[in-house]
């Protein structure tokens, strides 16, 4: 381990890298802090950016995206009571409360210090977790890893939005059916291309990424007259007062801190959890630790309310990371994008990358860190001069977001027929996210579609077409009867909740 | 049972996972291919099969959340116009090139997105343009056609 520390070190401190990091960290940050565009949205558009470096520095500059944008969700949860992503709408019960009794830079200041503390020790924890997990998942055979993925999509439809399990595993299907356009892997032969010869390499997993996301959530904003913007010309305008912490707030957040960052990082291990889900459990949690004076105090400015959600959606972001690298099923929306993009490098993430490209595996759990630093040093004295930038007007930033959209598809392809395609998805997404259709778990599908199948391929082959393979290991057994418990539960809790009505 | 807007998409999804069911049984194999325990067919008819399934099950159980749209307020105007110059930008791109096209784009949107801050609406396109084709073309090494830039002599 200690080998492969440095080798990730070493690749991880080089000039190039740091850079990648300090940019993806501040551009995070920006995204992260405009209400309605989040971490998805960021790295989509950073994807055709990284395919000009190597696969190491693409996925750091990804990664550094990927914390700022969580920072940015934070800061305008503590300032304006609008969290900028789902994973920081907890930070925002205690936050804001806090700014408004005029101590909006100690709460930017506890969230800073809890985000780096959770950060931190669940890098450690991905640190001695990934090697041991992918050696455990080396044993995993196709059924179990087909098994894995049905549960992943399953999960992540469950918890994409409350009481929307049904639309959710629409878009998983929907994901699927546009992975499986174009040719198949084994034989050649094309399918659902109607004869047009650009559908003949599938689909773009950039392009469904842009549309889906970048390009959809642009014409949404437009659609719906929201103005992300204004959010951010009201934080330049607000006094932030003192960032120091006393003696007292310290002592606090040392207990709290440990706690919320092993709750996070456990429930960002789960596939379909994650940062939302960690943030409000640890919140939970703190609440009925916390002896009574305190509690009494939560909601109305509480550190302890405040340090264990902000630790814990951080701590999330990097468990999130596990399954992906271990296994090679990310465990949520982002990390699937960042899976898609490691495919377009011709890197397959599983439990061999760290044996045949350490300086992947490891340079992007260092540069997690690295990360975790740049945020606190950078990030958190300029967050009013950030905020500055982000008082461009919308009529602006829509245009841009829509130019770096059609520009990012058209430098892959050099391609007008991609263009159109991605129009055209993006009007569909947006008419669906009108109906409350969540995209993650579409992104989640597209990009296991291909293993799904190439798994599921294996198994039957093996098994003589008989689908025993489902039942044959007590593994795939455990794994898809998960699966089945969720989809009865959910499917159950709809008709329950309309017989209640 | 009550009919809104999400159950007609749903409809809608259950009648294009037929037709996606009914193309996945067309799907040309191999003669030796046609018996085998798995083929190029066999995941895309499951995935029709599922697609009936979830949106079939959308359409016949009771909606625990209704979601209401209210179209009044929403913004089709500037939405179709932005799509319109977006299919234009792709329409023309090949042809005139990325630098005026991308301008136009950008200049345009500004444009019908109610902007009017003409040496700002300037800069933020033509020579943002300029410097992000520098950063791909000239730091990033990805290459650019431009038949427009070509014409007049400015790229080689």
């Amino acid at each position: 381990m200690i080998e492969g520390i440095l080798i990730g070190l070493t690749t991880a401190l080089t000039l190039q890298n740091i850079l990648m990091v300090m940019v993806g960290c501040f551009f995070g940050t920006i995204i992260g802090m405009l209400p309605g565009l989040g971490p998805m949205t960021a790295i989509a558009l950073m994807i055709p950016i990284t395919y000009g470096f190597d696969p190491a520095t693409g996925l750091i500059l990804m990664a550094g995206v990927y914390y700022g944008a969580v920072f940015g969700g934070s800061t305008s949860s503590i300032l304006l009571n609008a969290p900028g992503v789902p994973g920081t709408v907890a930070t925002s019960f205690d936050g804001y409360p806090m700014a408004q009794q005029g101590k909006a830079g100690k709460a930017l200041a506890i969230a800073a210090w809890s985000s780096f503390a959770g950060g931190t020790l669940s890098a450690i924890y991905l640190l001695f977790m990934a090697p041991s997990l992918s050696k455990v998942s080396l044993s995993f055979r196709s059924p179990d890893y087909f098994a894995l993925m049905i549960l992943g999509l399953t999960a992540i439809a469950a918890f994409s939005s409350k009481g929307q399990f049904l639309k959710a595993m629409m878009m998983v299907v929907l994901g699927l059916m546009l992975a499986s356009v174009g040719q198949d892997s084994l034989s050649d032969i094309t399918r659902f291309t109607f004869n047009n010869m650009n559908l003949t390499d599938g689909i773009s997993f950039v392009l469904v990424v842009m549309a889906t996301f970048a390009m959809s959530e642009a014409l949404t904003i437009i659609l719906k007259r929201n103005d992300p913007t204004s959010a951010a010309k009201q934080v330049s305008l607000t006094e932030l007062g003192s960032i120091k912490i006393n003696k007292e707030e310290r002592s606090k957040m040392y207990k709290t801190i440990p706690r919320s960052s092993i709750i996070g990082f456990l429930i960002g291990v789960l596939p379909g959890a994650g940062a939302t889900i960690a943030s409000f459990l640890a919140y939970g949690m703190e609440r009925n630790v916390v002896n009574d004076e305190e509690k009494e105090k939560f909601g109305k400015g509480s550190v302890n309310g405040l340090s264990a959600p902000e630790t814990a959606n951080n701590a999330a972001c990097s468990g999130s990371f596990v399954p992906m690298l271990t296994l090679g099923i990310p465990g949520s929306g982002t990390t699937a994008v960042m899976l898609g993009a490691l495919l377009g490098f011709g890197v397959q993430p599983g439990p061999r990358l760290y044996m045949t490209n350490p300086e992947i595996f490891w340079s992007i759990i260092m540069s997690m860190y690295i990360g975790m630093v740049i945020l606190l040093i950078l990030n958190l004295p300029l967050i009013p001069y950030i905020a500055r930038i982000l008082a461009v007007p919308k009529n602006y930033l829509i245009p841009l977001i829509l130019f770096f959209s059609v520009t990012g598809i058209y430098v892959m392809s050099f391609n007008n027929f991609d263009i159109y395609l991605m129009i055209g998805i993006a009007v569909v997404a947006t008419f669906l996210r009108l109906y409350d259709f969540p995209m993650p778990p579409l992104i989640l599908a597209f990009v296991l579609g291909g293993l799904m199948e190439e798994n599921l391929r294996r198994s039957l082959l093996l098994s003589n077409g008989s689908w025993e393979f489902l039942w044959d290991r007590t593994l795939t057994a455990f794994i898809l009867l998960t699966t089945i418990l969720i989809i009865i539960w959910h499917v159950y809790k709809t008709m329950f909740k309309k017989t209640n009505n | 049972m009550n009919i809104n807007t999400t159950k007609i998409i749903s409809l809608l999804f259950f009648i294009f996972s037929a037709f996606y069911l009914y193309t996945a049984y067309q799907i040309q194999v191999f003669a030796f291919d046609e018996n085998a325990p798995f083929n190029a067919r066999t995941f895309p008819i499951y995935l029709g099969y599922a697609g009936l399934f979830f949106s079939g099950l959308k359409v016949v159980l009771p909606e625990p959340y209704t979601i209401k749209v209210d179209h009044k307020n929403l913004e089709y105007k500037k939405t179709v116009i932005l799509i319109v110059i977006a299919i234009i930008y792709g329409a023309t791109i090949l042809k005139v090139g990325y630098f005026l096209t991308t301008s136009l784009f950008l200049f345009s949107s500004y444009y019908f997105l109610g902007e009017r801050r003409w040496v700002l609406m300037f800069l933020l396109s033509f020579p943002f343009v300029a410097a992000f084709m520098y950063l791909l073309h000239g730091i990033l090494d990805i290459y650019l056609r431009d038949p427009f830039l070509q014409s007049i002599g400015v790229m080689g």
